[in-house]
C-alpha cells in the first residue's frame, strides 16, 4: 500500500466568459515511503497545480478539484480544512522553487523553524532551538548557531534552499513535495542539493513527489517518472526504463531536443515543433498531436487511453502511435558506446 | 599598441570578404570608423603608462591563443568594476564589485565563443563590457581593429550597428508598447538602413521569413507571441541592422525544453547563412558546449579556462571546470548513477570581496599551501588552444596531485 | 469675453478625453505604435464600466461649467434672501420654491453659487494639474533621461521643495501675486504639484533605464531621444495618468484652502466650492447641509477623475491588450 495514492485528480480553473480550463485532467500516481516520483513537464503541463491541490494550498474561489487523493487512508481533498492545516507541515511538508519569496523577510530562519517545531511538535524553548540547529546542521549549513539569528536575505541562495528544507522538515514529514527545488540555482549548488535530498529520503523513508522540467535532473534522482502534458499523464516508467525507451514522442522529442554533455558539439537538434499554444483538448483528440511527429489520423478523432506501452515493463503510455522502441534503444546503446564514461577522466585518484 | 596593429587588421579583414559579401557599405563605414579611431587615440595618449603595459601583457596573451590568425574580436584585459556608493548628500564609494576583473580573449570571424559560468561570475558584465553598454572601467575592446572601449559619442552609436545582443528574457527585452514593426525597424532607422517604404517592407518581410516567423506579424504586439517566437523576434531585431557580432545572454533558458532547440537550431542556421560570429553566454554548459566552436570558463571575473569546446568535455583542466562538469545531470540514469561527482562545498566568495590568490582557492579541491592563496594564476597554455589559470593544472592533469579528501564528496 | 475664451479652453480639454495627461500620452503612442493604440484602448475603455462612470461624472460637471449661466436660476452675488436670513439667531433661508437649496450665510441662492462654482473649481482643478503635469514631466524626463549630475541637481531642488509643507508653499507662491487671482491661485496649487510629479516620472523612467529593452535600444545604436521619447517616457506614465487624476481633486481641495485665506479670487459674483466650504465652515454645526453640498461636490468630481485615470491607465496598459 503506497503512502500517497492519487487517484483520478483533475482541477479545473473557471475562466469569465471561457469554457474551464482543465489545468490537471485525470491524473494518477502513487508514492511509496523512501521512494521519489518524478512529475516532469514544461510550463502548462499541471504539475505544479497537481502538488498544490494535494496540498490543498489552491484557492477556494475559481476552481473545481476532483478525485481522490490518499494520504495513509485519509484523503486530503475531503477532511475539513483545519484537519489539513495540522497535517501540512507535520506529515505533508513542500520546498518551492524560490527560496527568497518563501522565506519570512522579515524574521530570523532559526525563528521561523522553531514556530514550526512549537506549532506541531510542541516543543518549548531551548529544546526547539537545539532542534533548530540540528535541522541546519542536518541539511549542510556551515556554522548553523550563527545561521539561526540571520535573516532570508543574508543567506546565498543555496543556504536559502537549505534552510527551506530544513524547515520542511521541520517536523519529519513522510511525504515532501519539492517544487523545482533546484531551478533558481547554479550547478555546483543543485548538485549540493539534490545530494542532499537524495540522502534524506533514502535514509529516513521519506516519500518524495519531484518536480522539475529537467530531464536531468530526474534521470540521477528519481525512482519513477511521470512525463505530463497539458494536464495528463502520457507517459510513465522507472528511470532505467523511461530513457532506455522513450515511447511516447513527446518524450522522446523533448529527450532528442536537449543538448547534452556527452554528445558531440554542433551536432544538430531535433526539436518539438511549435509550442504549448498549439495544444487541443484531450477530451476527443490528443493534446499533443499537433506538434506531433508520429500524428496519425486517430490522434485527432479520440482520445487515447493510459495502457501498457507495448515494449518494457511497468510502462503506461498514452499514445496510438508511439515511437519505435527498437530504434530508440540502438541509438542509445551507440550514444553509451561512443562516450561510455564521463569526466573527470583521473577516475583511480578520486575514488 | 593598437595603432600599428590597426592598419593591418583591417585591410586583412576586408580581404576575408567571407562577413563583408552581405554588406555593400561596410568598407567607407569601416574607414570612417577607423579614421575617428586613430584621432581618438591621439587624443588618449596622456594614459598612464601602467595601464598601457596591462593591456600589452594581456594582448600578448591574448593573441598567444590565435596566433597568426584572424581576429573579429580582440579582448585585452578588460576590467568592469562597479562603485558601491553610499553617502546621505553627496555619494561616496565606498568599495568596487570586481564584477569583470582582467579578461582577454580573440574571437574569429564566423566563430562562437561560448561563455560560462554561475550566478555572479562576470559574465553578462563581460558581455554587456564588450558591447560598451557597460562603462569598462579598463582594458581594451578590439573589433575589427577598433577599440570600442574607446570610442564615444557618434562614432559609437555608429558601431553599435556591428554588433547586437539577443536577450535572456524575450518579454521582458521588448517594448510593450510596440509593435514589431516598429521594434525591428528602430536599428534599421538609427543607421539610415531605411531608403524608402517599399525596400523596408521587402526587408521586414525578409527578416521574419529568416528568423520563423508568419508574415503577419508585424502588426502585432510582443505580448500576442509565445515565448520561443518572442526570442526570435529578438533575434531579428539584432538581425536588422546586420551585425557581425552577436551577443546571446542565455538565449534559451528562460524557454521551454521543447522550444530550446528551435531557437539553438535557429541561431545554428543564420550563422551558416550569414557567417555571423556569436558569443554564447549561458549558465548551461551543455546548451554552451553544443553551440559554441570554443569555451570559456569564468568563475569570480575571470576566465578560467578556454579550450575547444570537444576538449573541455573531453579534458578538463581546471578544477572548477571538472566540478562544473561533474555537476551538470545527464538525462541517462545509468550514466548519473555510475559517473563520479565532485560537489563543491560552500558558495561562490563575493565579487565585492573576492578572495586572495587564485579567485577558486576557497572552494578547490586540489587545492595546495601558501601558493594558490597568495598568488594568481594567470591564463596559460597547456596544450594547443587549451589555456588554464591554475598553477597545478599540469600536475593535477598527470595525477600527481591529488584532491583533498576533506573537500570532496563523492556520490 | 474672458468668460468665451475659458468656455473654450474647457471644451478643448473635453475633447481631448478629459484630463491633459491622456492626450499626451496618446500622442506619443501614436508616434510609435502607428495610431492603432488608440484605437485599441477604446474598445477595452467601451466595455468598461469603471470608465463610463468615470466619464459621465466628469462630462456631467464639465457640461455643467460650460452652461452654467443657463442653468443657474439667480444671480449668485446677489442678496435675495436675505429678509429671511438671521445669523445672530442661527437662522438661514430654508429650501423654497425657485430657491432649491435654500440661501447661504449672507442670504445667497446657495444652487446658483454651487453651479457656478462648478465652473471656477474645474478650471482650478483641470489647470493647475496641467502645468503642474507639464513641469513636472520636463523636471522628471531630464532627470531620468540623463542621471548622473542633472538627476542629483533636479532632484534636489525636488527634494526642497517636498520638504516644505504644501499648502505653506502654495500660499507663499500666491502671496507673491500683488493682485490675487484665480490665476495666481491656480499658479501657486501647481508649482505644489511639480515635484511630486517629477518625483514619481523620474523613479519610473530610471526603473525603465535599468530594462532590457531599452538595453536591446542602446545596443541598437538608437539615439538618446527616441530612447527617452518612445521607450522610457510611454512606459512610465501609468502611474503618472493615475497620479494627476488624484492630483485634479487635491489641487480643487488646495485651490479651496488658498481662496478661504483671501489669497485667491476677490470677486464675491464668480463663486468657488472651495471658498463656498470655507465660509459654510464657521456654522458647520448648526448647518451641516451648507458645508455638505460644496464638499459633496468636490469628492464626486475628485471620484469621476480618479475612476477615468484608472480606467484609462488599464486600458493603455499593454499587457491587458487581447
Amino acid at each position: 500500500m503506497a503512502l500517497l495514492s492519487v487517484q483520478d485528480l483533475s482541477v479545473k480553473f473557471k475562466r469569465r466568459g471561457l469554457a474551464p480550463f482543465d489545468a490537471v485532467d485525470g491524473v494518477s500516481f502513487d508514492v511509496e515511503a523512501g521512494k521519489i516520483v518524478g512529475l516532469v513537464g514544461e510550463s502548462g503541463s499541471g504539475k505544479s497545480v497537481t502538488s498544490l491541490a494535494i496540498m490543498r494550498l489552491l484557492p477556494k474561489r475559481g476552481n473545481t478539484i476532483g478525485g481522490v487523493v490518499d494520504f495513509d487512508g485519509t484523503d486530503l481533498l475531503r477532511i475539513p480544512m483545519s484537519q489539513m492545516r495540522d497535517k501540512r507541515g507535520a506529515d505533508l511538508a513542500m520546498i518551492f522553487q524560490d527560496p527568497l519569496s518563501s522565506l519570512n523577510p522579515v524574521v530570523p530562519i532559526g525563528l521561523q523553524i522553531t514556530e514550526v517545531l512549537k506549532r506541531h511538535r510542541g516543543m518549548r524553548g531551548a529544546a526547539a532551538e537545539n532542534e533548530a540547529r540540528d535541522l541546519l546542521d542536518q541539511v549542510g549549513i556551515p556554522d548553523p548557531t550563527r545561521r539561526l539569528h540571520e535573516y532570508a536575505h543574508q543567506l546565498s541562495g543555496g543556504m536559502r534552499q537549505r534552510a527551506m528544507i530544513a524547515m520542511a522538515l521541520a517536523c519529519r514529514p513522510r511525504l515532501l513535495i519539492a517544487d523545482e527545488p533546484t531551478t533558481a540555482l547554479d550547478v555546483t549548488i543543485q548538485a549540493q542539493i539534490l545530494s542532499l535530498l537524495d540522502t534524506l529520503v533514502h535514509e529516513h523513508g521519506t516519500a518524495m513527489i519531484m518536480i522539475t522540467h529537467d530531464l536531468g535532473v530526474v534521470a540521477g534522482l528519481c525512482d519513477e517518472v511521470n512525463v505530463m502534458y497539458a494536464g495528463r499523464t502520457v507517459e510513465r516508467a522507472d528511470r532505467y526504463e523511461i530513457y532506455a525507451h522513450p515511447q511516447h514522442p513527446y518524450t522522446n522529442g523533448l529527450l532528442a531536443s536537449i543538448p547534452r554533455l556527452d554528445s558531440p558539439p554542433g551536432e544538430r537538434l531535433h526539436p518539438v515543433p511549435g509550442s504549448v499554444s498549439d495544444n487541443i483538448p484531450w477530451a476527443s483528440a490528443c493534446a499533443f498531436a499537433p506538434r506531433c511527429s508520429n500524428a496519425i489520423g486517430d490522434c485527432r478523432q479520440q482520445s487515447p487511453e493510459f495502457k501498457p506501452a507495448p515494449v518494457g515493463r511497468d510502462h503506461l503510455l498514452r499514445c496510438f502511435n508511439p515511437v519505435e522502441p527498437e530504434a530508440v534503444g540502438a541509438a542509445a546503446v551507440q550514444q553509451m558506446a561512443t562516450s561510455p564514461i564521463p569526466p573527470p577522466s583521473n577516475k583511480e585518484q578520486l575514488s | 599598441m593598437t595603432e600599428p596593429q590597426s592598419p593591418q587588421e583591417v585591410p586583412d579583414r576586408d580581404r576575408d570578404s567571407e562577413v563583408e559579401a552581405v554588406e555593400s557599405h561596410e568598407p567607407t563605414q569601416q574607414q570612417r570608423i577607423k579614421d575617428l579611431h586613430v584621432t581618438d587615440l591621439g587624443e588618449t595618449e596622456a594614459a598612464s603608462e601602467a595601464e598601457i603595459e596591462a593591456g600589452e601583457a594581456g594582448a600578448a596573451e591574448a593573441s598567444a591563443a590565435t596566433a597568426g590568425e584572424d581576429v573579429l574580436l580582440e579582448v585585452n584585459n578588460l576590467k568592469v568594476h562597479f562603485p558601491i556608493k553610499r553617502g546621505v548628500l553627496f555619494d561616496r564609494t565606498v568599495g568596487y564589485v570586481y564584477a569583470v576583473d582582467g579578461v582577454s580573449l580573440a574571437i574569429k570571424p564566423g566563430e562562437t565563443y561560448g561563455l560560462v559560468g554561475e550566478s555572479g561570475c562576470g559574465k553578462t558584465t563581460l558581455g554587456r563590457g564588450i558591447l560598451r553598454l557597460e562603462e569598462p572601467t579598463e582594458g581594451q575592446v578590439l573589433f575589427g581593429g577598433t577599440d570600442i572601449a574607446s570610442l564615444t559619442g557618434e562614432a559609437l552609436r555608429k558601431e553599435r550597428r556591428r554588433m547586437q545582443m539577443v536577450f535572456q528574457d524575450p518579454l521582458g527585452s521588448l517594448d510593450p508598447r510596440q509593435t514589431v514593426e516598429s521594434i525591428l525597424l528602430e536599428g534599421m532607422r538609427a543607421h539610415g538602413l531605411v531608403k524608402d517604404k517599399a525596400q523596408a517592407n521587402a526587408r521586414l518581410r525578409q527578416l521574419l521569413s529568416d528568423v520563423g516567423l508568419p508574415a503577419n506579424s508585424l502588426r502585432k504586439y510582443p505580448h500576442e507571441f509565445s515565448g520561443g517566437q518572442r526570442q526570435r523576434i529578438g533575434i531579428a531585431r539584432a538581425l536588422s541592422v546586420d551585425p557581425e557580432l552577436i551577443v546571446a545572454d542565455e538565449p534559451v533558458s528562460a524557454l521551454d525544453v521543447s522550444v530550446q532547440a528551435q531557437v539553438l537550431n535557429l541561431l545554428a542556421d543564420l550563422q551558416s547563412e550569414r557567417g555571423l560570429t556569436y558569443i554564447v553566454i549561458a549558465h548551461d554548459l551543455a546548451v554552451v558546449r553544443h553551440i559554441s566552436d570554443r569555451v570559456g570558463v569564468m568563475y569570480l571575473g575571470s576566465l578560467v579556462e578556454e579550450a575547444p569546446s570537444i576538449d573541455i568535455y573531453a579534458e578538463p583542466l581546471h578544477p572548477y571546470t571538472r566540478a562544473l562538469m561533474s555537476a551538470v545531470p545527464v538525462p541517462d540514469p545509468v550514466l548519473e548513477d555510475t559517473r563520479e561527482r565532485i560537489v563543491l562545498r560552500g558558495d561562490l566568495p563575493s565579487p565585492v570581496n573576492p578572495p586572495s590568490g587564485c579567485r577558486f582557492h576557497t572552494r578547490c579541491p586540489w587545492r595546495q599551501p601558501t601558493l594558490c592563496d597568495t598568488e594568481r594564476p594567470v591564463l596559460t597554455e597547456l596544450k594547443p588552444g587549451h589555456r588554464v589559470a591554475c598553477h597545478y593544472a599540469a600536475e593535477i592533469a598527470s595525477g600527481e596531485l591529488k584532491p583533498n579528501a576533506e573537500q570532496l564528496e563523492l556520490v | 469675453m474672458v468668460m468665451d475664451r475659458k468656455k473654450e479652453r474647457i471644451d478643448a480639454l473635453a475633447a481631448s478625453g478629459g484630463s491633459a495627461s491622456t492626450a499626451l500620452l496618446d500622442s506619443e503612442d501614436a508616434k510609435s505604435g502607428g495610431g492603432s493604440i488608440i484605437a485599441d484602448a477604446w474598445r477595452r475603455l467601451r466595455v468598461s464600466p469603471v470608465f463610463w462612470v468615470g466619464a459621465i461624472i466628469v462630462l456631467l460637471f464639465l457640461l455643467l461649467a460650460i452652461f452654467a449661466d443657463l442653468i443657474a436660476p439667480h444671480d449668485p452675488g446677489q442678496l435675495l434672501l436675505r429678509s429671511q436670513t438671521r445669523l445672530s439667531r442661527n437662522q438661514l433661508a430654508p429650501p423654497q420654491p425657485g430657491f432649491p437649496l435654500g440661501g447661504d450665510l449672507l442670504g445667497r441662492d446657495e444652487f446658483s453659487r454651487l453651479v457656478l462654482g462648478s465652473r471656477q473649481t474645474l478650471l482650478v482643478g483641470v489647470f493647475a494639474t496641467a502645468i503642474g503635469l507639464a513641469g513636472g514631466m520636463i523636471l522628471g524626463t531630464l532627470a531620468g533621461a540623463f542621471g548622473g549630475v542633472v538627476d542629483t541637481v533636479v532632484m534636489r531642488v525636488v527634494d526642497v521643495m517636498l520638504s516644505i509643507p504644501g499648502l505653506l508653499l502654495a500660499i507663499s507662491i500666491a502671496a507673491l501675486f500683488t493682485t490675487p487671482s484665480q490665476w495666481s491661485v491656480i499658479i501657486a496649487v501647481a508649482v505644489v504639484q511639480i515635484p511630486v510629479f517629477a518625483r514619481l516620472l523620474r523613479g519610473q523612467m530610471l526603473a525603465q533605464r535599468g530594462t532590457d529593452h531599452v538595453l536591446a535600444a542602446r545596443a541598437l545604436g538608437v539615439r538618446r531621444a527616441p530612447i527617452v521619447f518612445r521607450h522610457m517616457l510611454p512606459n512610465s506614465m501609468s502611474p503618472v495618468i493615475v497620479q494627476a487624476t488624484v492630483v485634479v481633486a487635491v489641487s480643487i481641495i488646495d485651490a479651496a484652502a488658498l481662496s478661504f485665506l483671501g489669497l485667491g479670487s476677490q470677486d464675491v459674483a464668480t463663486p468657488e466650492w472651495g471658498q463656498m466650504l470655507g465660509e459654510a465652515q464657521q456654522k458647520i454645526d448648526s448647518y451641516p447641509a451648507l458645508a455638505f453640498w460644496p464638499a459633496g461636490c468636490i469628492v464626486v468630481v475628485a471620484l469621476g477623475f480618479t475612476l477615468l485615470g484608472e480606467s484609462l491607465r488599464e486600458a493603455l496598459d499593454p499587457k491587458n491588450r487581447r
